[in-house]
């Protein structure tokens, strides 16, 4: 997940004690095998593991800022996302709900984990934002395409093909958001130099803009029907 | 480095390396001496320089396989489940394969991320978000480092063709000069987003002879060897990441395409580079592949159903019915949207009862504006534009002059007989696909094989509570250039939170008569499976491992498994270089693996699909005898004959033979004609036939 950089270890005292290792066999064809290969196991896992806490690239603020937001705007997909169950939604709904629940949790526990290893807060997540402290202060973020405490109201009190209609068209709003977020985040100066954050915005995008597609053709087939015969 | 040597847990490791001793006797033949030289450096400095003399070809523990047994029956319980974990000591287990060595990752590699392999000779190339490495494979059991270069970027997506080597780039980290320090300006002259070209006329000494910049950097490529140019070959590039600032590379823009005709996004690159000259290479033409694109987010929409609808549009017109644009083509408009529209306008003028012609007048003005709020912005620059932007992959088999892309939402078929301008001939869409991957044709071109890496390949999808039909692999058949929908394959061993886990990358197995794949599964770990019968793939095959780490999930386990010239190679993200085999089973004989090993490329890039040809050989007859075997396409007093017959003409030489092959190929013809497999005897028949030939 993190690039191999020869910083982790110091290389040159490595190369030393390397040529001493090999000096007595037939240059890189020597080998080491059984008796000692469970300690060079022991140690390429502990080489990578130092590698893995420090050598990575460095993060930025905004790579922080979006990786805490990512958790907030997840948080209100998921929240909505299973009122699929309850509110009446249709077959089709129901099982794209179900896989934003199953990918968007899964991305949380990504975000939490990557924050955690960098010693940084996890923030709280909740439905309507996501509460940071910031210089001593509690403060809400606002984020693109986070639906207001009145779309959530009228979501939540919708049923059926009305809930269905209002899901798609509010989880659309929901992901271009998203979208947006990640756009913003590379936009930034040094932001995503950060392989995780890297690659998990960079996938973000293109979940997200794949699933939007499908949810538009969604909504047009269920304000309008099916139109294959 | 004394905070990293008190790491490492000598007593347990050694406890656990006596335990396995015994269990690797079996499974490993790998095992080597030990050379007396290193017996007398102390245990600090052996573990150390384990690393930097790598590869040394590491055993760890097994659980012993299955007993290789000609049953059909899998292994039950799987023994994929519940395998200790650890990164470089996992418990471990295979079904109808052997592991012929493990290879750690050379020293400067160690911690970093292993991607996709090519191959050229008797050479294996093995990306990595680092850099790369060769490996000199000709001894599969003894892999032996020749080059490791560093130059970061990811995802390092690497193929070879000839003297060249070609790298991509996608990450804002990748430098030109492969400095390690990253870019951190938004813009700057140092980042390669692209295509990195190498002359690896000498592995052990490669230059960078070329890069070719591209707006969204390159996440993959592929190289497509025009039978028609000797001259050139061609790379597509698919780059899914952001695009770049025209500032830092000229003409990059991510303005919708309705704004901006040269909008970076819905289109690939198309890099010629020529042959004599790579550091001429140059993108010459952007296909715009996506334009018009009609798929709905279900299975199967046809041809036939886009016609059904013109026909339906052409009927409404002529009496007056409402119809509108959307969804990519004019459709007819449902009665009970009509009726609840005319009806919110007689509302809204106050008035009672039906709907007046005015009414239906203003509606039908009113409509296009309807349309446009229900389906939402397509293309007003407030979002994204319905359909790909851009491909994940794409799989080039110029023989048959098509390419299967899989971009987004889609998986599309094009036609690449001309290389610089492929066109879209069909696409279909999946509603239970989240994210094309990749695509693999079976080798008659009629079958095709999409996968889905949902979760982008960090995220566990194989848990026992993940759908079977999410992240999964979607086989069709190709019908009059249109896929058709048969099946789901799924890794059917759940794994554990901590392994990441989805379809990814694999490879045909060249067994004659038989549409086999080995796929990586990341920790899922590889699997053999059969296609033939595109509604019901089977497993016949695997190879696993426990998690990395037991706590967490880690990106790890194995990106690629390609079967190259007679083995399985696997690029494992985190452990390094595994060799595998396959082994004699009830669904595998021995003649089908030796008729497999029998096709040797000279080179071999996934992404570059090469006909498989199968040499004549007794193996090769032996293989379709032991299918007809199996399937009882024949008797078996008459399966007896034929291996009699064969086993007859082996010993014999020259006319001798050459007579009894022929009389031989006669009587199977013979055969074909009551056989209920008739194709397969003909295939014996002809394979019979070409082994006469060849006996002259």
């Amino acid at each position: 997940m993190t690039p191999a950089l020869t910083t982790g270890i110091p290389a040159a005292l490595l190369a030393a004690v390397a040529m001493a290792g090999c000096a007595g066999g037939t240059g890189g064809a020597v080998r080491a095998s059984s008796p000692s290969a469970a300690n060079e196991r022991g140690d390429l896992a502990a080489i990578a593991k130092a590698r893995a806490d420090s050598a990575r690239y460095p993060y930025t603020a905004a790579d922080v800022h979006f990786m805490s937001a990512m958790i907030g705007h997840h948080a209100q997909a998921i929240v909505v996302s299973n009122w699929a169950a309850t509110h009446g939604a249709g077959a089709s709904v129901r099982t794209l709900a179900e896989r934003i629940i199953n990918a968007q949790q899964d991305e949380i526990a990504t975000i939490q984990m990557w924050l955690r290893d960098r010693q940084l807060p996890v923030p709280e997540a909740h439905a309507t934002g996501v509460k940071m402290m910031m210089n001593g202060a509690e403060h809400v973020m606002t984020m693109p395409g986070m639906l207001s405490e009145a779309q959530l109201k009228q979501l939540d009190q919708a049923r059926g093909k009305q809930f269905d209609r209002l899901f798609l068209t509010s989880m659309i709003q929901h992901h271009r958001g998203a979208v947006v977020m990640v756009k913003e985040l590379f936009g930034t100066t040094g932001a995503g130099q950060d392989e995780t954050v890297f690659k998990f915005a960079s996938d973000v995008s293109v979940d997200q803009t794949t699933e939007i597609a499908r949810m538009e053709k969604m909504l047009v087939t269920l304000l309008l029907g099916s139109q294959s015969p | 480095m004394i905070g990293l040597l008190s790491n490492v847990h000598i007593p347990h490791t050694v406890r656990e390396e006596a335990k396995m001793a015994s269990a690797d006797q079996s499974q490993n033949s790998a095992a080597q001496p030990r050379a007396a030289a290193w017996r007398c450096l102390s245990l600090a400095i052996t573990l150390v320089s384990a690393a930097a003399c790598a590869p040394a070809n590491t055993s760890m523990s097994s659980t012993p396989a299955p007993a290789g047994s000609m049953s059909t029956a899998a292994p039950s319980p799987d023994p994929r489940i519940g395998l200790r974990a650890g990164l470089m000591n996992a418990g471990e287990t295979s079904w109808n394969m052997r592991v012929v060595s493990r290879t750690p990752p050379s020293e400067k590699f160690v911690g970093g991320v292993s991607s996709d392999l090519a191959f050229t000779g008797s050479h294996v190339i093995q990306g990595s978000f680092s850099g790369y490495q060769v490996w000199d494979i000709s001894n599969p059991s003894r892999p032996t480092l020749k080059t490791a270069y560093v130059c970061p970027a990811s995802q390092s997506d690497v193929s070879v063709y000839k003297n060249l080597l070609f790298i991509s780039g996608e990450s804002l980290t990748g430098r030109i000069d492969c400095g390690t320090q990253g870019v951190a300006d938004t813009v700057s002259k140092d980042r390669l987003r692209g295509l990195r070209i190498f002359d690896i006329t000498d592995l052990n000494n490669p230059k960078n002879v070329g890069n070719v910049q591209t707006c969204r950097g390159s996440h993959t490529h592929s190289v497509l060897v025009d039978p028609k140019d000797k001259e050139n070959v061609y790379v597509y590039i698919s780059g899914s990441a952001d695009v770049r600032s025209p500032s830092e590379l000229a003409g990059c823009t991510s303005a919708p395409l309705a704004s901006d005709p040269n909008s970076s996004l819905f289109r690939i690159e198309v890099i010629k580079v020529p042959l004599a000259h790579p550091e001429q290479a140059a993108i010459v033409s952007s296909p715009r592949i996506f334009n018009d694109l009609v798929a709905p987010a279900r299975h199967g929409d046809a041809p036939e159903d886009i016609a059904a609808t013109r026909r339906a549009v052409a009927e409404a017109r002529a009496t007056g019915g409402f119809t509108a644009t959307y969804d990519g083509m004019e459709r007819v408009l449902p009665s009970d949207f009509i009726a609840e529209q005319l009806d919110s306008l007689v509302k809204a003028r106050n008035g009672s009862g039906a709907a007046t012609g005015a009414d239906s007048a203003a509606l039908r003005k009113a409509l296009p504006a309807i349309i446009a709020r229900l389906v939402g912005p397509t293309e007003s620059g407030d979002g994204p534009r319905p359909g790909p932007t851009q491909c994940h992959d794409i799989t080039l088999y110029p023989a048959i002059g098509l390419a299967g892309g899989a971009c987004g939402g889609y998986g599309l078929l094009l036609d690449i007989r001309d290389p610089a301008h492929p066109v879209r001939i069909s696409a279909v869409s999946d509603s239970n696909f989240a994210y094309w991957h990749s695509a693999t044709f079976n080798n008659d071109g009629t079958k095709v094989l999409f996968s889905d890496e949902w979760g982008g390949g960090m995220q566990a999808k194989c848990r026992i509570t993940d759908k079977k039909e999410w992240g999964a692999d979607a086989i069709f058949t190709i019908e009059n250039g249109q896929p058709r929908f048969k099946s789901y394959y799924k890794l059917s061993a759940p794994q554990t939170p901590q392994e990441n886990c989805v379809a990814h990358n694999g490879s045909l197995i060249p067994i004659p008569g038989r549409d086999v794949m080995v796929q990586a599964w990341y920790q899922g770990g590889i699997s053999v499976f059969d296609w033939t019968d595109a509604a019901h793939p089977k497993e016949i095959a695997f190879f696993d491992r426990g998690p990395a780490d037991s706590t967490r999930l880690t990106l790890g386990g194995t990106w690629s498994a390609y079967w190259y010239n007679g083995v399985i190679v696997s690029s494992e993200i985190s452990r390094g270089l595994d060799i595998v085999e396959l082994t004699p089973s009830a669904f595998i004989s021995q003649n089908e693996i030796d008729a497999a090993k029998s096709v040797v490329f000279d080179y071999f890039n996934t992404q570059g699909q090469q006909k498989l040809v199968w040499p004549p050989s007794f193996a090769l007859a032996r293989a379709y005898v032991d299918q007809l075997a199996r399937s009882t396409g024949l008797s078996n007093p008459r399966i007896s004959d034929i291996r009699r017959a064969l086993a007859n003409a082996e010993s014999a030489s020259g006319a001798g033979r050459r007579d009894a092959l022929t009389q031989l190929a006669t009587q199977l013809d013979g055969d074909a004609r009551a056989a209920s497999e008739a194709s397969k005897v003909r295939m014996l028949a002809a394979a019979v036939r070409d082994l006469a030939a060849a006996s002259r």
